[in-house]
């Protein structure tokens, strides 16, 4: 096996908040390879969206410390202007509100320039024709146009497609989406994640999609990986983790999910809510809500762990051992879902 | 873009309008000119012939209609004092006022605009504290005794500068300082919560995410976004620095509009007077002008609102 | 059906805008909401799907009399709801209540919860003895599953899930007889949002409350809805039982809709991807206003507005859905849809 594209090593992340720290990232341990989507789910305040932040050195104020190992090379460890050289070039980042992602007061054509004349060194015509092209690329009619127009002139759908071809300007190997569609229309929403998807397609380029919209992972991920509370507790190829989810968490989410097709039934909602950072129990993060928590489950938080029969699988759960073969692994899913009562 | 313009410029002149016509009202309540100026002991005749040749026999709201038909003709009036038309009078000390007032507002600028900036990049640190706190003093302490203050140390005490009168451009020096300071303080505050406000939003983030460098994502993409809301605190500050030329022109024995106004105030000498508060009112609003129109250039957003708003 | 409790009836809302153009601007008509005709019986949950733009909010408003309607009317009880805040307007609004989006903004954040809760009895009941009141606002807090010690929080201390409760709560104070919930869970996280779902399912079972249920989520709307309707620029483009609009849908829009909507237990499947933005209310195309964003528009489409025809339960405002005969089939999903 190649080695990954992009590697995150016990990857922690404190915040200042002026009388003390606050632990928002616990070891992150991900990666990411060639060519590959890998989604990352989780309820807000999860820290999924702070973990590709704190990769790249785009947060501010915090204290970072772990490894990312980029093709190789320990971003943490960069110096300011080679970490600029990966940001928007190799890596390159689309956020969730992309109205608000633009520079109000700055033609779309010339945000797209500055990306080209960093990490392309195109200038002048030349840059203009390529950012023309990268419009024309991500679907945008009337590219031409639309560089002399400012980001208020656009809609939603279209200021998120002029992100996309900024990321594209620098010819990335991974594209980090951060809840690309969630602040767009259902039906505009189907046209980013399609050109998404083509895109990773053509260029072969690997993507990292966060999102808190489990339908939207569900569709696009290779692989998933489910955070609660500042860590990774599940981590599955998507089609395995869809059919059988293994931690209590994973399953409760599923569950608690309403469902276009099937019998209209109660949601099994999951009891109380996500602990604050900074009053986290010292065992699973999770155990005053779960449903199978024991006396082991308030020691220490658990750690990673590859599931007995599926090695592609990992979960952080105290009880996987028994609650992993006390069911049969197919059925997992449906047993959890509660039904309606009456 | 011109409906913008046209609307902006018809305000402007219901400001002028309104501002003559308070210090019209107010003036001629406030005391008889025939008296400050002939003196309390001169005959009563003399009064008279003072009040008809001025004509200020007359009903005030007749007197009203015939100075601003006067000011549509481009006749502003004469002094009572002299008999030179106001205007005149008025344009020999304009040269003087700029001379300190321009200065000042450039010193303002640099160090407001600089201090908070610069307060802004150093968020929470000991710079910023104190850039803050330099300010607070700046702008509580009014700009008299700041005037007082610095005539006293560098002209009494240590002597190295003058303390009246405009022989030089060391002359110059401490009015300039004293105007200056406080506006500094003022734009100061307002850069450095305009520049927290946009380093917040997520369009830094992007252009660092992009890769530019911290210093270009500042310039390129902080600055031009912040200088929306400090462009309306630089209206304000001419405004203010006119102002406080009066009383730092008093102070410094500094021959600007300033004083000439504290002297026509006092004799009643109304033409100068208004010609004085016209001229004040054309350039505050000139100012808020510029500011409005320099909005509708640095942030493409204004320039279609006023027509998308009707509703 | 008999015992209709709303009803709306060529319910319309046009806004007067200027666009850029000219010296004075272009003068033009935003149409929020354009012809809209629907009943809820008495305890019925109506669900309205639609994107931004399509008129959903403005209905609620419309419906609640916080709008008044360019033409049309909206009737509750069998009475016009009146658009003047007057007293009558006031006493119908003891009677519908509504819960938004956004709990946070809902609520007044220098007021303890218990109080915003009991407020309703204030304005309403004056009559009502001081205890009786209080005891009334903790046996509501009770009924939304909070605790009697979160009564003298403030707003800002609760969680979102929280906040959204002490509305419910507030909003069912008066036992109305309708709700109209504009997006009520879009704002919170999947374990939360099911929470809340269920307390409002619970909620009705005990009061037989009826329901506008107003959400861009398809999922939410079809665990909560007893019928479905879908708006496309400020018209009912389909409406139906939520299985039949879900299962089988009959507009075209609404086989994007529902072929687009993400969900983890089905998962390979065929998404129609609609090409372009939903047009400018102000700028409604001719004929069938989805026409230039469907896949399956004939020339007709373009050139004759589809009515909404109703049959057997079901409504749909396409002419590729009605046959002569006035049955309703699905559209044909044309060769030119995009699948991905």
């Amino acid at each position: 096996m190649t080695t990954p594209l992009m590697q995150l090593r016990g990857l922690t992340v404190d915040f200042d908040t002026g009388p003390r720290f606050v632990r928002a990232l616990h070891g992150i341990d991900m990666e990411i390879r060639r060519g590959e989507t890998l989604g990352v789910v989780g309820e807000s305040g999860c820290g999924k969206s702070i973990t590709w932040l704190a990769a790249l050195g785009l947060l501010g104020g915090a204290r970072v410390s772990g490894q990312v190992l980029f093709d190789g090379d320990d971003l943490l460890g960069m110096g300011p202007r080679a970490l600029s050289k990966v940001r928007g070039g190799r890596v390159a980042l689309i956020f969730q509100d992309p109205a608000s992602a633009l520079n109000p007061v700055q033609r779309v054509g010339r945000q797209i320039g500055e990306a080209l004349a960093l990490h392309r060194g195109l200038r002048g015509d030349a840059a203009r024709t390529e950012a023309r092209r990268l419009l024309d690329r991500v679907g945008m009619s009337n590219a031409a146009q639309r560089l002399n127009e400012y980001p208020h002139e656009l809609s939603g759908g279209m200021n998120q497609r002029v992100m996309i071809a900024m990321a594209l300007a620098g010819e990335p190997d991974l594209l980090i989406a951060d809840e690309p569609t969630t602040a767009l229309d259902a039906t505009i929403q189907a046209q980013i994640l399609d050109l998404l998807g083509n895109l990773q397609r053509e260029t072969g380029m690997a993507l990292a999609l966060i999102s808190h919209d489990l339908g939207v992972i569900a569709d696009m991920a290779d692989r998933v990986a489910v955070m609660y509370a500042g860590r990774v507790i599940e981590e599955a190829p998507a089609a395995d983790l869809f059919a059988t989810p293994g931690h209590p968490y994973t399953r409760g989410l599923l569950a608690a999910l309403p469902d276009l097709d099937g019998p209209r039934a109660r949601l099994a909602a999951i009891p109380g809510s996500v602990p604050a950072p900074n009053g986290l129990p010292p065992g699973c993060a999770f155990a005053r809500r779960c449903a199978h928590v024991d006396g082991v489950c308030e020691t220490a938080p658990p750690t990673l762990r590859v599931l007995p029969d599926a090695p592609a699988r990992h979960v952080a759960c105290a009880r996987m051992d028994a609650l992993w073969c006390g069911q049969n692994s197919v059925a997992a899913a449906p047993q959890t879902r509660e039904r309606a009562n009456a | 873009m011109l409906l913008y313009t046209l609307s902006r410029l018809a305000r402007a002149l219901v400001t002028v309008v309104l501002i003559v016509t308070l210090a019209f009202i107010i003036l001629r309540m406030t005391g008889d000119p025939s008296i400050i100026i002939l003196g309390p002991d001169a005959p009563e005749q003399a009064y008279e012939a003072f009040r008809r040749n001025w004509g200020l026999d007359q009903p005030l709201i007749v007197q009203y209609f015939k100075y601003f038909g006067a000011i549509a003709e481009g006749d502003l009036g004469r002094s009572m004092r002299d008999g030179r038309p106001a205007l005149d009078v008025v344009m020999d000390r304009v040269p003087m006022t700029l001379a300190l007032t321009l200065p000042a507002l450039v010193f303002n600028l640099i160090l407001g605009l600089g201090a908070g900036v610069f307060a802004a990049l150093n968020r929470n640190t000991w710079i910023d504290r104190a850039i803050m706190t330099v300010s607070v003093v700046g702008f509580t302490v009014p700009s008299f005794v700041m005037g007082l203050v610095l005539a006293m140390v560098f002209a009494v005490q240590l002597k190295w500068l003058p303390s009246g009168g405009s022989g030089s451009w060391a002359h110059a020096i401490l009015p300039v300082i004293s105007m200056g300071m406080i506006g500094a303080a003022v734009i100061a505050r307002f850069t450095r919560s305009a520049m927290l406000e946009v380093l917040g939003q997520p369009y830094i983030r992007t252009a660092s995410a992009k890769g530019l460098s911290w210093g270009a994502v500042v310039l390129r993409h902080a600055l031009p976004n912040a200088a929306i809301p400090v462009l309306t605190i630089i209206g304000f500050m001419v405004g203010s620095l006119v102002a406080g030329a009066v009383v730092i022109e008093s102070i410094f024995s500094w021959p600007g509009l300033g004083r000439l106004l504290v002297g026509a105030v006092a004799n009643r000498d109304l033409a100068v007077v208004q010609t004085i508060l016209i001229l004040i009112g054309f350039t505050m609003v000139f100012a808020n002008l510029m500011v409005d129109l320099a909005y509708g250039w640095v942030d493409p957003r204004l320039r279609i609102r006023t027509l998308s708003t009707a509703k | 059906m008999s015992d209709v409790l709303l009803s709306a009836r060529a319910l319309a809302r046009h806004y007067p805008v200027r666009l850029p153009g000219g010296l004075l601007g272009r003068p033009a008509t935003l149409k929020a909401v354009d012809g809209v005709d629907f009943d809820l019986a008495r305890g019925e949950v109506l669900g309205l799907v639609g994107e931004s733009g399509c008129g959903k909010s403005t209905t609620a408003k419309l419906v609640l009399g916080h709008v008044p309607p360019s033409s049309g009317e909206v009737r509750f009880d069998g009475a016009p709801v009146p658009t003047d805040r007057r007293a009558d307007w006031r006493r119908l609004r003891r009677r519908m209540q509504m819960i938004y989006q956004d709990p946070l903004g809902a609520l007044d954040r220098r007021l303890p919860i218990v109080a915003q809760i009991g407020e309703p009895f204030d304005i309403h009941c004056p009559d009502m003895p001081r205890p009786e009141r209080r005891e009334r606002a903790a046996a509501l807090m009770a009924s939304v599953g909070l605790r009697p010690d979160q009564a003298g929080s403030y707003p800002h201390e609760l969680s979102g899930g929280q906040r959204q409760r002490v509305v419910i709560a507030r909003a069912l104070a008066l036992d109305p007889e309708l709700l109209v919930c504009d997006e009520p869970v879009s704002a919170l996280d999947v374990s939360i949002q099911a929470q809340v779902l269920n307390l409002m399912s619970d909620l009705r079972d005990r009061t037989g409350f009826a329901a506008l249920f107003i959400s861009h989520d398809l999922k939410v709307v079809r665990q909560m809805a007893d019928r479905v309707v879908v708006m496309y620029l400020g018209r009912i483009v389909e409406e139906g039982l939520p299985d039949q609009v879900f299962h089988a849908p009959l507009h075209p829009y609404t086989q994007a809709l529902v072929s687009a909507a993400p969900t983890p237990h089905r998962r390979a499947r065929n998404r129609i991807v609609l090409p372009g933005d939903p047009p400018n209310p102000v700028d409604v195309p001719s004929g069938c206003p989805f026409h230039p964003r469907c896949p399956a528009a004939v020339a007709r489409c373009r050139s004759e507005v589809p009515s909404l025809v109703r049959d057997a339960g079901r409504a749909v405002a396409c002419h590729l859905a009605q046959s002569a005969g006035g049955d309703l089939s699905p559209a044909p999903r044309a060769l030119k849809a995009k699948v991905a």
